[in-house]
């Protein structure tokens, strides 16, 4: 919210004096023989914060336990296992919930008993049902960071391009399938790409921040949807409440493998990550984008146009969300309802930092976190512990990733020059 | 002297106010043609809109104002004309933010006409409806004008609100003694603006992460908590007694006004009267100095000895205890149990009307009261069964924001150094 003062389009955004060493470039040439060695490193930090978050999380588990809070005044020994036990019970729920039971699936790959697999593996589809959409709001989040901008409106993106898919989905009949679908998919990917425009635009032409913007436009959204969705186009037919009409099975994703939710959205993520990295590490264009979330004034000295740049790269990171909300919608039930995101958007800015806005680091993180939201409600079931955890459990994970050295203070690692350098930019100024 | 000359003499500032103040005034016509259009030719011609000068309890009874709904509409789309055609051609110079409020008005007034012609509507309990839906909105920028004046983003006000909103319930209920839960709610609030403070500027985490930390933290622990505690112990957790109205004797007796601003609960005098401390303390005082300067230009204020770290954390502080308070209102202040996620973005209406009201105590009450007046129309909207739908009214207070945001009509300026984190030399 620094950079709101008059200021023209042409005027360059300072670079912010930011908390960490100063960062060197982003992209600094590494000697090759440590390019493995610098991986593991950059993954110690988001490792650790892992850790801590998880370790937060267990004292909740047991503080929010009055049976077991008030075992710790009469019996401390027994309270200590049992609150172990509490722990344990939890997480195991949510691996169980998230990947399956081990013994299960290994019984059920040499049974070769269709039932029996499905079982199995369908805790491991539901979690590439959550990856999808987290990859591309995470995609979404990480590419606008790459050219300095924050997208808190991914949630909004995300709305905007599944309501637009929902009307390619119903309106058009009679299409074969593979004209069909991508039209659908193509319409949720400019709807998304519509919302992350504006904010883009305003940040070019008049430098509002886009932070504001797109808080301001994910409320917008939201009612713009909930308006949508009772208008005659839209609404369901003999439905008094908001939701759409339900689209034609044509614009549906299909089932990777029929019986499980799976479907092939996971295929749609995983290559808009592969043409992300493209589009930032291999074309001339993304090197502009990285140039000027670097440092804007010396892209602007050396041509660049920071204007344009800011417009394309909103537009981009607004489809791919569009797209997280099409995956869902398509890949699912096929109608749209307010509400059907439990903050897929929100979560894309956790799944962007932990992946350190590198795509494959996003599609890694997502699959963490697609794991604890698929975990979540049968770790409810069993074990009565509030999805919401896993909410708390997030929260925890960007505070330690976002505050190094809070990690290192409480791991007692030394300071490491490198692996602040995303953090050190300072996104907000 | 001829166009051409002038132009030629003009600055690229004073040509861009042209352009402004032209667009301006052609807004203004075309909300005049809307009124006519919108307000005036869709109602019957013999239809009047009658409103309600008093409250129910009001002991001075005032007649209800009756007026004809289609002249009304033309005349005040008249005044709005006028005010287009002067703004296009001349201009009114300083005098153009009396305008513009002139202009909203009539043309709130026109569409309040327009709402309630043919029918009846209370227009005063529909201002009192609109200070109470202001009031948690009002505490949440004031929130942001203490943390932002001093140089740090909030945008955890949000969070701030919900864990104010959960402990006061929590705690009343517990204690059965609603100012103990009000006092926790704001030591609540401090605790999560100490927390932002030390990721703020100890840490140096990025401001807004840090508060879109708080934000996401507070509402899953309060979702956790609320299954986990409050659903099994309801009745000993979540049945908080709640602070009633108090009549201010003799003004609360006036005509409209009385049950407009004096017949409210405590968090509204207290809103008032922090609302004047905070404005008389940030800009008629030494401690407000040191502040504003630490917020625009901190190296300078540290070079005059003024400790910049410590102005940081006690106004992040203290924004995080009103912001608490606020929150306090949304279940002892009003609807008693807390349920999860209730602040539904009041939070971020507050950062808005922070932005809307210039990071102004006094701009940010009125904001506030504008997007409250917004809410309590919308809420009365089913009553009234008119065609417009509640949701593009839920709209106004972020889209005004944005348009504000991006300076369309004149701009809003942060606090220079505003999320810039300090390094002492």
């Amino acid at each position: 919210m620094a950079e709101r003062p008059r200021r023209d389009a042409s005027d360059v955004p300072e670079t912010p004096a930011s908390g960490e060493p100063a960062a060197p470039a982003p992209e600094a040439p590494e000697e090759s023989g440590n390019r493995l060695l610098s991986t593991l490193r950059g993954m110690l930090l988001p490792a650790l914060a892992l850790l801590a978050a998880f370790a937060v999380g267990a004292i909740v588990i047991v503080i929010s336990d009055f049976d077991l809070l008030g075992q710790w005044g009469s019996d401390p020994i027994g309270a200590i296992g049992a609150s172990w036990s509490a722990i344990m019970a939890t997480y195991g729920a949510l691996l169980r919930g998230s990947i399956g039971d081990p013994g299960a699936l290994f019984g059920a790959l040499f049974s070769a008993d269709w039932e029996a697999l499905r079982r199995a593996f369908g805790p491991l589809s539901e979690t590439i049902v959550s990856a999808t959409p987290l990859i591309l709001t995470g995609l979404s989040v990480a590419l606008a960071f790459r050219v300095g901008l924050f997208n808190i409106g991914a949630e909004g993106q995300l709305y905007i391009g599944s309501l637009f898919a929902v009307i390619a989905g119903f309106s058009l009949v009679g299409l074969p399938w593979f004209i069909h679908l991508p039209i659908a998919v193509g319409a949720g990917f400019l709807g998304g790409a519509l919302w992350g425009f504006i904010p883009g635009l305003l940040k070019a032409r008049t430098g509002a921040h886009e932070v504001i913007v797109t808080i301001m436009l994910n409320f917008v959204a939201l009612n713009l949807i909930g308006w949508a969705l009772k208008t005659e186009l839209v609404q369901r037919e003999g439905r008094s409440d908001a939701i759409s009409k339900i689209v034609e099975p044509t614009a549906l994703i299909p089932a990777l493998v029929q019986g499980l939710r799976a479907h092939w959205g996971i295929v749609i993520a995983l290559l808009a990550a592969v043409a992300v990295w493209w589009l930032l590490f291999r074309s001339t264009k993304g090197f502009e984008f990285r140039a000027v979330g670097f440092n804007p004034r010396a892209a602007r000295y050396a041509g660049m146009s920071i204007a344009w740049s800011t417009v394309l790269s909103m537009v981009a990171a607004g489809g791919l969300a569009g797209l997280a909300g099409t995956a869902v919608i398509l890949g699912g039930s096929g109608t749209l309802s307010p509400g059907f995101s439990p903050g897929y958007g929100f979560d894309g800015i956790v799944v962007a930092l932990v992946g350190a806005t590198r795509p494959l680091g996003v599609v890694a993180a997502a699959f963490l976190f697609g794991a604890l939201r698929a975990g979540a409600t049968p770790m409810q079931a069993a074990t009565g512990t509030p999805i919401d955890l896993v909410v708390i459990i997030q929260a925890l994970v960007i505070m330690f990733i976002a505050a190094p050295a809070l990690v290192r203070a409480i791991f007692r690692i030394r300071a490491e020059r490198r692996t602040a350098e995303v953090f050190a930019k300072g996104w907000g100024s | 002297m001829t166009a051409a000359a002038a132009a030629h003499v003009m600055t690229r500032a004073e040509r861009r106010l042209r352009t402004r103040q032209r667009i301006l005034g052609i807004v203004y016509l075309l909300l005049a043609v809307a009124m006519v259009l919108g307000f005036g030719v869709s109602v019957a011609d013999d239809a009047s809109s009658s409103f309600g000068l008093t409250a129910p309890t009001a002991p001075i009874a005032l007649p209800n104002l009756v007026i004809p709904s289609a002249t009304t509409a033309y005349l005040l789309a008249a005044v709005v004309a006028f005010a287009g055609a002067v703004q296009l051609t001349r201009g009114f110079g300083t005098r153009g933010a009396i305008v513009l409020g002139l202009v909203a008005f009539a043309f709130v007034f026109a569409f309040l006409t327009w709402v309630a012609a043919g029918q009846s509507m209370n227009l005063t309990g529909l201002l009192e409806t609109t200070v109470q839906r202001s009031v948690p909105i009002a505490f949440g920028a004031l929130s942001g004008v203490l943390c932002e004046r001093s140089g740090v983003i909030n945008i955890a006000i949000e969070g701030m609100l919900l864990s104010g909103a959960f402990v006061a319930a929590v705690v009343t209920s517990a204690f059965d003694n609603p100012w103990l839960g009000m006092l926790s709610a704001v030591v609540m609030g401090g605790l999560l603006g100490g927390l932002l403070a030390v990721l703020a500027i100890r840490y140096r985490v990025d401001q807004i992460i840090a508060g879109f930390f708080i934000n996401i933290f507070v509402t899953g622990l309060t979702a956790f908590l609320s299954v986990r505690l409050l659903q099994p112990y309801q009745d000993e957790l979540n049945r908080p007694e709640r602070l009633g109205p108090i009549a201010i004797p003799i003004l609360s007796d006036i005509p409209i006004l009385g049950p407009v601003l004096f017949n409210h609960n405590i968090f509204v005098y207290l809103l008032f009267g922090l609302i004047a401390v905070v404005h008389f303390g940030l800009f008629y005082t030494r401690w407000g100095l040191r502040v504003r300067a630490v917020g625009e230009h901190p190296k300078a204020a540290d070079t005059v000895g003024v400790n910049v770290y410590w102005v940081r954390y006690t106004n992040v502080i203290l924004g995080g205890m009103v912001a608490g308070l606020g929150g306090a209102f949304f279940t002892i202040g009003s609807t008693g149990g807390f349920e999860r996620e209730m602040t539904a973005g009041r939070g971020f209406i507050g950062l808005a009307a922070m932005i809307f009201g210039g990071w102004n105590p006094i701009g940010g009450f009125l904001a506030a009261l504008v997007f409250g007046f917004a809410d309590a129309i919308q809420s009365r909207l089913s009553i009234l069964s008119i065609a417009i739908p509640s949701e593009f009214l839920l709209m106004v207070p972020y889209i005004v924001t944005i348009i504000v945001v991006a300076g369309l009509v004149g701009r809003a300026r942060a606090p220079a150094a505003d999320g810039k984190p300090y390094v002492k030399e």
